[in-house]
């Protein structure tokens, strides 16, 4: 299966990247966008089909690793190959 | 006081750390690679600056994981100190040592540049030597040190009075609370953004770092273990 993991700053916490390039884009006229939040794509490989322990596994990879829950929120997709 | 200096893959302040010991307080220092698995003879234990692991993924969030990391979680447990720096403070941070996480700087630039803070606790084994509310000059050198707790760990720390440095006047990155460096509740972990390794002589720029040094020592030749092997 294939994982997708979505990594992003919590609501409630200031992002400067996100801030950053929300400044950017109004500078060149796109005065539609509101708050900007950036993250983290990743794409995991698994050597398994089976979704259930998939999910649990991967979640696991982000409570401990890929995310930092302090400060950030994270999702994820599974797709079977 | 035996000192160990952690060496993770990336570590660029080592050297300084070692050099500081030598230089401020002349106790046996070692260099102790990240893959160690016993840090039972260390009294005290500095985890550098630099950039483990590249800093990929987050600053701190592999080197988290490094066999040493759980010697240093025994460590303290014990009492030992564990003064972490810069991107030492952001290892104890995902390590979950010390409470909170860090952030890019406010203003997305790396900052290096002499910085003033104020003595905000000197009642630690890292700041006895310090005056309460002291001004101190210490260089920061970091692009991710803006300092982030929820409101409650907020008030704790300061309930706690975990808050041993604050910048004062400018904050350089943002930090909740102008904080530069805080320890654990039993207040032998210690970690800050600023570098007291590269203040320890006046050609420097600043001395002020060594007191946190020297403070040390005479917090642990207080200690019943430390009173017992004195005047080695």
């Amino acid at each position: 299966m294939k994982a997708t993991v979505f990594v992003t700053v919590k609501e409630n916490v200031l992002d400067p990247q996100g801030k950053a390039v929300q400044g950017a884009l109004h500078s060149m006229g796109f005065d539609e966008v509101g708050e900007v939040r950036i993250g983290k794509y990743m794409e995991l490989n698994l050597d398994t089909n089976d979704a259930l322990v998939a999910e649990e596994r991967v979640r696991t990879m982000c409570e401990k690793l890929l995310a930092n829950t302090v400060i950030e929120d994270y999702r994820f997709e599974l797709k079977g190959e | 006081m035996n000192v160990a200096v952690l060496v993770f893959p990336g570590s660029n302040c080592d050297i300084d750390c070692y050099k500081a010991v030598e230089h401020t307080i002349r106790q046996p220092v070692e260099y102790v690679w990240h893959q160690a698995t016993d840090l039972s003879k260390f009294d005290l234990i500095l985890v550098p600056g630099g950039f483990s692991y590249g800093d990929y993924l987050r600053c701190g969030a592999i080197a988290r994981f490094s066999p040493v990391m759980e010697e240093v979680r025994k460590a303290a447990e014990a009492g030992k100190y564990v003064l972490g720096i810069c991107n030492g403070f952001q290892i104890l941070l995902e390590s979950g040592l010390l409470p909170g996480a860090m952030r890019r700087n406010n203003s997305l630039k790396f900052k290096c540049a002499p910085t003033t803070l104020e003595v905000a606790n000197n009642d630690t084994a890292f700041t006895r030597d310090y005056a309460a509310g002291e001004k101190i000059q210490i260089p920061i050198a970091h692009g991710e040190g803006n300092y982030y707790c929820d409101d409650e760990t907020l008030a704790r720390l300061e309930a706690n009075r975990q808050i041993v440095f604050r910048y004062s006047g400018e904050n350089p990155n943002g930090s909740v609370a102008d904080i530069a460096g805080i320890t654990n509740e039993r207040g032998n972990v210690l970690g800050m953004m600023p570098h007291p390794e590269r203040a320890v002589d006046t050609l420097l720029g600043s001395s002020d770092g060594k007191r946190m040094f020297t403070s040390v020592l005479t917090a642990w030749r207080g200690t019943a273990h430390g009173a017992a092997t004195a005047g080695r």
